[in-house]
């Protein structure tokens, strides 16, 4: 079950400890994985220990230019597309009083701005192959919100709206949209907060732990596989049951 | 796995105190006594999985199945207390919510019927029981750990929750 062999799939964000875990999981599964990100040694690396079947096409998604780019080049080098991770994401946290015109807009462009145009890339293959799996990150908070997000929360709930109007839109075609929304998940940065931050986030969380990056590509899996093909239009929480939606 | 259920449907104003019972009785207090008794072993073992079969119309309600409607609302909520009570036992509770999905008593609607429903679905088509049962699987397996106090809903663009 929730096997991909054949299945060729894009995943932003490669760089990052989620989007890595989730095209290593992907490729465990027998899929052929893009890996997209800024940081090319990074994307080497990973590439390396996938082995064959991961491709490396970095990209800058805050550049409309080459996230149009990196959508053909996958779709070329891949030979058609069946799998879209939109991974990657940036924040740039500050409270709403300081937030500044540029904290807003980077936000959006990555985080929506490259999802939207990303998806719309991969949109006509798919229909043609009458088959496809667009699986969109959002975040818990784009459902709860945070304080000192007010930016990065607009784009998660963002996701969201933008998942459900597209899957609708092609739901005949053998495609499904949906989101993943991770909780608290361990990263370098969730590992460098300070201990009484941990405590109190850890306090929220009725399983007591972070999750692991491992517990959302789980999620990815499962949604691109054939067994999903009647989920479309949803989210998917793996957060701890910090948040029962 | 908490997948029986029975309906008594009917317009509120004809439903029985009787067709209200029976449903909660089914619907709600089996799932509330068996998952109870599987409580223990299962926080003994450190190790468990709840997964409650509720439906679409828990989440949207539906005209004719107030008494199911209930049923199936409260076994969300019901699984979203326990959830938290054994969140660091190891036990995972979600809840899968099917749309309408192929079965004998689909098949058996008036074609009229059949085709306005399938309008309200975005793929135009009925799931399948195997659609069901692979979400099963999913939250059942190891890899599922993290989720818990979710629904994850079944029904091919129905209802987008």
């Amino acid at each position: 079950m929730f096997e991909l062999k054949g299945k060729k799939a894009l995943v932003t964000g490669a760089t990052g400890g989620l989007g890595a875990e989730i095209a290593k999981a992907l490729a465990a599964q027998g899929a052929t994985v893009v890996i997209s990100g800024t940081r090319v040694e990074r994307l080497e690396a990973l590439a390396k220990d996938i082995g064959d079947a991961a491709i490396v096409i970095p990209a800058n998604l805050s550049d409309m230019a080459d996230v149009d780019r990196l959508a053909a080049d996958a779709i070329e080098k891949l030979g058609g597309i069946d799998i879209l991770v939109n991974n990657a994401g940036v924040n740039r946290d500050t409270l709403l009083l300081r937030m500044s015109d540029d904290d807003w807009e980077t936000v959006m462009k990555v985080n929506l701005g490259a999802a939207f145009k990303l998806s719309k890339a991969v949109m006509r293959p798919m229909m043609k192959a009458r088959f496809g799996r667009i699986i969109n990150i959002t975040s818990i908070v784009g459902v709860t919100g945070n304080p000192g997000q007010a930016n990065y929360c607009a784009s998660k709930a963002g996701i969201i709206g933008f998942s459900k109007s597209m899957a609708q839109e092609v739901a005949t075609r053998g495609i499904t949209v949906n989101c993943l929304a991770p909780g608290f998940i361990e990263s370098p940065m969730t590992a460098s907060l300070p201990d009484a931050q941990k405590e109190k986030l850890l306090g929220a969380i009725p399983q007591g732990k972070m999750g692991l990056a491992e517990d959302v590509a789980a999620g990815v899996v499962f949604l691109a596989s054939d067994e999903a093909s009647y989920i479309t239009g949803q989210t998917l929480h793996i957060n701890g049951g910090m948040a029962m939606i | 796995m908490n997948n029986a259920g029975v309906n008594r449907d009917t317009l509120l104003l004809r439903m029985s105190d009787d067709d209200w019972e029976t449903v909660m009785k089914v619907n709600l207090g089996a799932a509330f006594k068996l998952s109870k008794a599987v409580m223990r072993p299962m926080m003994k073992a450190r190790f468990g999985r709840i997964i409650n079969i509720t439906s679409i119309v828990g989440v949207t309600g539906n005209p004719g199945q107030a008494n199911y409607c209930a049923s199936k609302a409260g076994i969300i909520g019901f699984s979203k207390s326990m959830a938290q009570e054994v969140a660091t036992r190891g036990i995972t509770v979600n809840c899968l919510a099917p749309g309408f999905i192929e079965s004998p008593m689909t098949a058996s609607l008036p074609d009229a019927q059949k085709e306005k429903l399938l309008g309200a679905i975005p793929q135009g088509k009925m799931g399948l029981a195997e659609d069901v049962a692979a979400g099963v699987v999913f939250l059942a397996s190891d890899e599922a750990s993290y989720i818990t106090g979710q629904t994850l809903h079944i029904n091919g663009g129905m209802a987008m929750i």
